[in-house]
């Protein structure tokens, strides 16, 4: 009994240490953000930031445009996601892992480098598809097809890179369709088209629409696309117009001001989301009965992996080789050529460079720690809630998935204010960097864990128990191995989020903190786009060998079978 | 960097056009650094230099600098001058003092500083011996490590010289709507400079009409001179005039012109922070930055145009005194930063 009385102890103090961490982490920045939307320079109240953001067309116009963009770009994500995750979940098309790996290669590639490598291709004159075009098609010298300079193509690029958003939750509902009810339909006489339309669409309308608002959600509040494709064009959004009132003399409060509907926009999206997805749950009444039977494309099957392949053409294919194409050539005006081809960027990278390595080692540090942050406390959280060890468990998954309302960028103006004064003061230090990944990644994380520890039967625990293990030994030997590969993959996520985050870094790094994203969006300041060919490149290698690394570790049960 | 201004131009003028001209005195090239400056910067072996020169220039003086003294490693922090000093405004007020020497083209931003006391007291050697008057803080707080100009450029693949504009005038005609660049005075301090000097010779209605070109708007001035290399655009209505020089020395088809109302001139300072956390690090690479070695590589590497009056100017570069220059006031400048830029956001829209 005493024994049973200090584990309780140790689980209670674990679940209070975890809820302060999470409250803080949470709390701190929103409630700082929100003082400060209401405040003037010398702190005293004032509803001046939200009458400015109303007032001043300034502030008004990038509104309009980010909706528009949001909305374009979700739209587009999901139009092309749904025909891609229904060909490689219900059909017999070939090459679906190819199809798949290349989804999660346009996850992987950052969007502020994949906007850069589409400036390379689209840019009116010297983008290299309107080079093509005007020969081709015979064009006049200035006359050009595609404009990434646009809201049109601010929406392509930011679509290009979260479409795997929706594809993601879209193929996994597809997925859990019991084939029953295709037989069903089957045997009451409907075709493979009747079916798709009138059983397969209907279930899985939810999840599309849910995908599609993450998809809104990124795109509401992407920062680096936008401030690489948008300012050229000569107009904000709100990302942009947020990051712009750092500038000297800084508006923290307006910044604040502009932040706050983001937030609200988010939580009332996530809201309906959450909605949309609890009448989902009839779907999978039926329970898995038996595996999805796949559609036979027959005489289609060519031309829908033609389609596969063209849609992989704006996230993968075009930017990667234009990315190549710029490393390895002396000008960007140069055709690739063998009197063309120059190690100059490469040397500049890899050799010359000193903020090549400093940011890369800090990028890695980040990096590893956050994933392993993020993992041990999604791996507790989910422990602690899903055993129901300790009294308010309830709350704990609440408080872990609270950040995913909160836009990357508001994160940052948030954890600025905090962070940049005492008795906090983390700015300067990595520190401010890893609490920012920490709280913006848990929510991805920590769906991981939660989607694994449901299948998980406390059974197997207990089994172990009564074979005479204590809860630890229990634990290490019977529940982390079969957490395995959850562990590796919450990992690998966050890993990658930390990698592709621009959007809160940008206004929390300083010179001895500097990360790779952010030496990019400098290098693409001043036109460095060779440069920032190689570093993009280097950057996606180092990021694919560590996520190939991380899954052949033997850590937590790797060993062999007795 | 004092109030009587206009013989003070004269003499900038001068002091540069003899630099241009090539004057020579003898003068030993290698650094004349006390060794005692030496050791006790070698022991804290690092410091932090944050400048708006061009990445590739910038990284060629940096480079150099730990060739001379390999014990030393220079982290290089290059962005625009408005963002240098939106970085260590931001560091300064948190109470991080983390910058150690700070070359920029907004001289207004030393000049704060200078009020703040934020700048140590520290005068090159060079500077002292040869600097002129005039391109060196009084109090011996900065002093001017480079000059450039802001000019008009095009590509000579794209446009033929008979037909490329002269003139700021020119620019205005509809033929190169949609077919121009150019750089932010938000992010800029070339481009604060040149905003401000061409309003002064233009007025704002000049802009209001330019603004109507449909320009491609990209942020430092060193990105204008890519932006027509690459072909992307066909002239620059601003940007540095160091770039399109090296950038054409590379192979780009890139051509400058001064415009018949004149070319904005811009100086870099360069300044070493009181509290730097490497003072004696930061005050030899101070001594470098101003030395003739690093000057003459500036200027064959780069083109920027140097004070150092022994600096020769590379072959086919157009001496300063042959052009006409759009001078700036420091303190004039200094009272109209917020509002170039505020106005220069409403006729551009970013």
């Amino acid at each position: 009994m005493i024994g049973a009385w200090r584990r309780l102890d140790v689980s209670i103090a674990l679940f209070a240490l975890v809820a302060l961490v999470l409250a803080i982490l949470v709390v701190l920045p929103i409630g700082w953000l929100a003082w400060y939307s209401v405040t003037d320079n010398s702190g005293h109240l004032t509803t001046a930031n939200f009458v400015r953001l109303v007032a001043d067309p300034a502030m008004r116009k990038p509104f309009i445009i980010t909706f528009q963009i949001a909305i374009g770009a979700a739209l587009l994500a999901c139009a092309v996601a749904v025909p891609l995750a229904w060909l490689v979940s219900r059909t017999n098309l070939p090459a679906r892992g190819a199809i798949r790996a290349l989804v999660t290669a346009s996850f992987v590639t950052p969007p502020f480098l994949g906007a850069v490598a589409w400036e390379l291709l689209a840019a009116p004159n010297s983008g290299i598809l309107n080079q093509w075009a005007r020969k081709i098609l015979n064009l006049d010298d200035y006359d050009y097809i595609f404009d990434i300079y646009t809201v049109q193509g601010v929406i392509f690029c930011i679509a290009c890179y979260t479409f795997p958003y929706v594809f993601t939750v879209l193929a996994n509902a597809l997925e859990n369709i019991p084939a029953d009810l295709d037989d069903a339909s089957h045997i009451l006489g409907g075709g493979a088209w009747a079916t798709l339309r009138r059983v397969t669409l209907p279930l899985v309308l939810p999840s599309i629409l849910a995908g599609t608002l993450v998809a809104f959600l990124q795109a509401l509040t992407i920062f680096g696309t936008p401030a690489i494709l948008a300012l050229p064009a000569g107009f904000h959004t709100l990302t942009t117009k947020i990051w712009s009132l750092f500038q000297v003399p800084p508006q923290p409060n307006l910044a604040a001001a502009a932040a706050l509907p983001m937030l609200l926009i988010t939580l009332g999206v996530l809201q309906f989301q959450r909605w949309l997805l609890g009448r989902r749950s009839y779907v999978v009444v039926g329970g898995k009965n038996s595996p999805p039977r796949r559609i036979q494309l027959g005489a289609l099957k060519i031309p829908a992996l033609l389609l596969c392949f063209l849609i992989m053409l704006g996230p993968i294919f075009l930017p990667y080789a234009a990315l190549i194409k710029s490393a390895i050539t002396n000008n960007l005006s140069d055709p690739l050529s063998l009197s063309t081809l120059s190690w100059r960027h490469l040397n500049f990278i890899l050799w010359e460079f000193s903020g090549t390595r400093d940011a890369m080692v800090n990028t890695l540090i980040l990096g590893v720690a956050s994933a392993t942050a993020v993992t041990f406390i999604a791996l507790v959280v989910g422990y602690l809630a899903h055993r129901q060890l300790v009294p308010g468990h309830r709350f704990l998954p609440a408080l872990a998935m609270a950040p995913i309302a909160v836009p990357g960028i508001v994160m940052g103006v948030g954890l600025f204010l905090v962070y940049t004064r005492p008795p906090f003061l983390l700015y300067g230090t990595l520190g401010i960097l890893l609490v920012a990944f920490v709280t913006l990644e848990m929510p991805a994380g920590f769906q991981q864990v939660q989607a694994a520890m449901r299948g998980l039967h406390v059974e197997l625990e207990e089994a172990s128990r009564i074979f005479g293990a204590t809860r630890m030994q229990a634990l290490m030997q019977i529940t982390a191995p079969l957490l395995r590969t959850t562990i590796i993959a919450t990992w690998s996520i966050v890993f990658i989020g930390v990698i592709r985050e621009l959007s809160a870094t940008i206004l929390l790094t300083t010179s001895n903190t500097k990360v790779i994203s952010v030496v990019i969006y400098d290098l693409n300041e001043s036109g460095e786009l060779g440069a920032i060919a190689v570093l993009g490149l280097f950057l996606l290698v180092i990021t694919f060998a560590i996520v190939l690394l991380v899954n052949r570790l033997p850590i937590l049960g790797g060993r062999p079978v007795r | 960097m004092n109030k009587n201004n206009a013989p003070m131009h004269r003499r900038t003028l001068l002091a540069l056009s003899a630099a241009a001209l090539g004057t020579t005195r003898a003068h030993a090239q290698a650094s004349s650094a006390a060794p005692e400056l030496i050791a006790a910067a070698t022991k804290e072996g690092t410091a932090v230099f944050h400048t708006s020169i061009d990445l590739p220039v910038a990284q060629k003086m940096v480079t150099d600098f730990q060739t001379l003294y390999p014990g030393i490693r220079i982290q290089l922090e290059r962005t625009g001058a408005e963002r240098v000093l939106q970085r260590i405004e931001q560091e300064y007020a948190s109470n991080i003092k983390a910058a150690d020497v700070v070359e920029s083209s907004d001289v207004t931003m030393f000049l704060g500083w200078k009020k703040k006391s934020w700048l140590a007291k520290y005068v090159p050697s060079e500077v002292a011996r040869v600097w002129p008057q005039d391109e060196k803080d009084p109090d011996g707080q900065f002093a001017s490590v480079r000059a450039q100009l802001s000019v008009i450029a095009y590509n000579t693949k794209q446009v033929k010289p008979e037909d490329a504009p002269r003139s700021f005038a020119d620019l205005l005609a509809p033929k190169w709507k949609g077919r121009m660049v150019k750089a932010h005075p938000g992010y800029s301090g070339t481009i604060v400079t040149s905003t401000y000097a061409t309003e002064k010779a233009l007025g704002w209605p000049y802009f209001d009409t330019l603004a109507k070109q449909r320009i491609m708007q990209v942020q430092s001035a060193s990105d204008p001179p890519k932006k027509v290399a690459q072909g992307e655009r066909s002239i620059m209505v601003d940007g540095s005039e160091y770039v399109v020089f090296y950038l054409r020395e590379l192979g780009n088809p890139i051509q400058e012109v001064y415009a018949t109302e004149g070319s904005p001139l811009i100086s870099g300072q360069v300044g070493v922070m009181k509290d730097a956390p490497h003072p004696n690090a930061a005050r030899l690479f101070a001594e470098y930055v101003f030395s003739l070695r690093c000057q003459q590589l500036m200027a064959d590497a780069g083109g920027t145009r140097s004070f150092h009056p022994d600096v020769k100017l590379a072959p086919g570069r157009k001496p300063l005194s042959d052009i006409k220059v759009l001078r700036s006031i420091p303190l004039e400048l200094e009272a109209s930063v917020e509002e170039v830029k505020k106005k220069y956001t409403e006729y551009f829209g970013v």
